[in-house]
């Protein structure tokens, strides 16, 4: 009996634990997000994370996404050639690129690319006094720090994705194309077919909610960290995993949002 | 000079976990006068700084700025007291993503008073305060040598002319000749600023010279407040025996849990 009772009380504190962290984190996002429509706005640190996150993740996202739509191509001919379906393969390639893998292969490469930096950056500024410099500096760190994150990578992240649609599209054409004989015009036709505007929407509603859950778990896990280099090697890795997980979990709540009528 | 009371601290109790770092820490810093904070590595010195700032909520007492309660202020009254005031952290806590000069009139960009160009010409003139060349502006933080950035540290709170300024240890790992400087920087900006400061240091030399008034901090308690320069020859054997270095006396060494 007593064994039931600790087991219960172990659950009952894991849930409570999580609630709290949940709420830290759902304030946290309004504070920071709070600042983009109040005065002084840092349009410079802006402009910065907006070059880092869209411009230099460009390479990673770009390939992720060539090669995705390759495999995916290749993948679906050696399926779908035993009932005849090879047709399938360019609706196939394009509506599961635009509407899954695009997205999601995007926001998991930014989340290891752009989440662990800003997590490393900011826990850096925690542990050596730089977030306490900032008040005392006339300047809220919130604003100064988290504010034009927040907006950078949620902006970032379906630019991001427009590019990963079009290279993913491309990869499957290419082997579409070349590997598996069919003929170009026919293989874009069978794409543009199914393709609806939905399709790439919801990609894109995706890539923002993915871009700002980057950027929260990074800069929350960031500035709650504490202990020196190694605290700061925690709040990274927390920060790849926790947004790592959020994105796979909100793609499926998004998903059904979407598609499930 | 008046006597009013630019600090006032009562009862101050801070502790992390069951460490108790302050246990009811009382002291009066008066306007336009310079204090010097002693103590033992370790004693809370650091964190009662940042308690005044409110950079650390303290667990029981009473912090009073200019006569008012700092926990009964509005956001905007603290922010607007922290405006006026200048801090240099004992690590430095250079912002290591902006060039030197930036980090020196940081305070003056974010309160828009000062544009860029005319940031950068402020900049060169504070640096040269503090014995830096003009073009060490351009270099980024970890450019510079650990002495060189604890001078930038020292332009970068004083630049905004701050009428309050805190400065943790703002001599230790400089050479005697530049710490006998920075010593005279401080002193100025008492004097001719009018500025109160409140500094932490373990060189008694520089205390004396940097110090109007001074108190001693020992296990979480002002053990000891008086004119700076009667340190060494206080009367108090604590103090004394901090000031001369003495391995024997009332203080002895601890081991920290
Ligand atoms: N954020 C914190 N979390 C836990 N303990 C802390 C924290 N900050 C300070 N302490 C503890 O409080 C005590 C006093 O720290 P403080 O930095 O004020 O010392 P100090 O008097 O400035 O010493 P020093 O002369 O070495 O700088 C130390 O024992 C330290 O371990
Ligand atoms: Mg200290």
């Amino acid at each position: 009996m007593t064994r039931f009772l600790d087991l219960l009380a172990l659950i009952g504190r894991a849930l409570i634990s999580a609630c709290r962290t949940l709420g830290d984190v759902a304030l946290f996002a309004l504070a920071g997000a709070s600042h983009l429509v109040r005065p002084g706005f840092p349009f410079r640190q802006f402009g910065r994370h907006f070059v880092e996150i869209g411009y230099f993740s460009l390479p990673v996202v770009a390939l992720t996404a060539l090669f995705t739509g390759m495999v995916l191509a290749l993948q679906s001919f050696t399926g779908f050639s035993r009932f005849n379906a090879e047709s399938a393969i360019a609706s196939v390639v394009v509506l599961s690129v635009t509407r899954e893998l695009g997205p999601v292969l995007a926001g998991l490469m930014v989340a290891g690319r752009i989440g662990a930096a800003m997590a490393a950056e900011i826990g850096t500024m925690r542990v050596t006094d730089q977030i306490d410099a900032l008040t005392t500096l006339s300047t809220d760190p919130m604003k100064y720090l988290v504010a034009p994150r927040l907006l950078a990578a949620t902006l970032a992240m379906p630019l991001l994705v427009v590019v990963a649609d079009i290279l993913g599209v491309f990869g499957g054409f290419l082997i579409g194309t070349v590997k598996l004989g069919f003929v170009p015009q026919i293989y874009l036709a069978r794409t543009f077919d199914v393709l609806q505007t939905m399709d790439v929407v919801s990609g894109l509603v995706k890539a923002a909610v993915f871009g700002f859950l980057i950027a929260l778990m990074g800069t929350w896990c960031g500035y709650n960290s504490k202990g020196g280099a190694q605290g700061v090697g925690q709040a990274t890795t927390r920060a790849v995993v926790a947004s790592s997980i959020l994105i796979l979990a909100l793609d499926y709540v998004i998903t059904e949002a979407f598609f499930s009528r | 000079m008046s006597d009013a009371l630019k600090i006032r601290l009562r009862g101050l109790k801070k502790r992390f976990g069951d460490k108790v770092v302050l246990d009811g820490v009382d002291l009066d810093v008066r306007a336009g006068r310079s204090m010097v904070i002693l103590g033992g590595s370790g004693s809370g010195k650091s964190v009662t700084i940042k308690c005044i700032l409110g950079l650390i909520r303290p667990d029981e007492g009473l912090i009073e700025i200019d006569g008012r309660d700092v926990a009964k202020m509005s956001r905007e009254e603290r922010a607007a007291i922290l405006d006026r005031t200048g801090m240099l952290f004992q690590n430095g806590a250079l912002f290591d993503s902006l060039p030197v000069w930036e980090n020196v009139c940081f305070k003056l960009l974010a309160q828009r008073r000062i544009t860029r160009a005319a940031a950068r010409e402020k900049a060169a003139e504070v640096l040269e305060q503090v014995g830096l060349a003009a073009s060490v502006g351009d270099l980024s933080p970890a450019e510079l040598s650990g002495g060189m950035q604890k001078r930038v540290a020292l332009a970068r709170a004083i630049a905004a002319q701050p009428d309050i300024i805190f400065f943790d240890e703002p001599t230790t790992g400089l050479d005697p000749i530049m710490g006998a400087v920075i010593d005279g920087l401080i002193v100025d900006c008492v004097k001719k600023l009018g500025a109160t400061a409140f500094s932490i240091t373990h060189d008694m030399a520089s205390a004396r010279r940097i110090g109007d008034d001074a108190a001693m901090i020992h296990k979480g308690r002002i053990v000891w407040t008086g004119p700076a320069n009667a340190l060494g020859d206080t009367g108090n054997a604590m103090v004394d025996q901090f000031a001369r270095g003495e391995r024997e006396g009332p203080i002895q060494m601890e081991l920290r849990k």
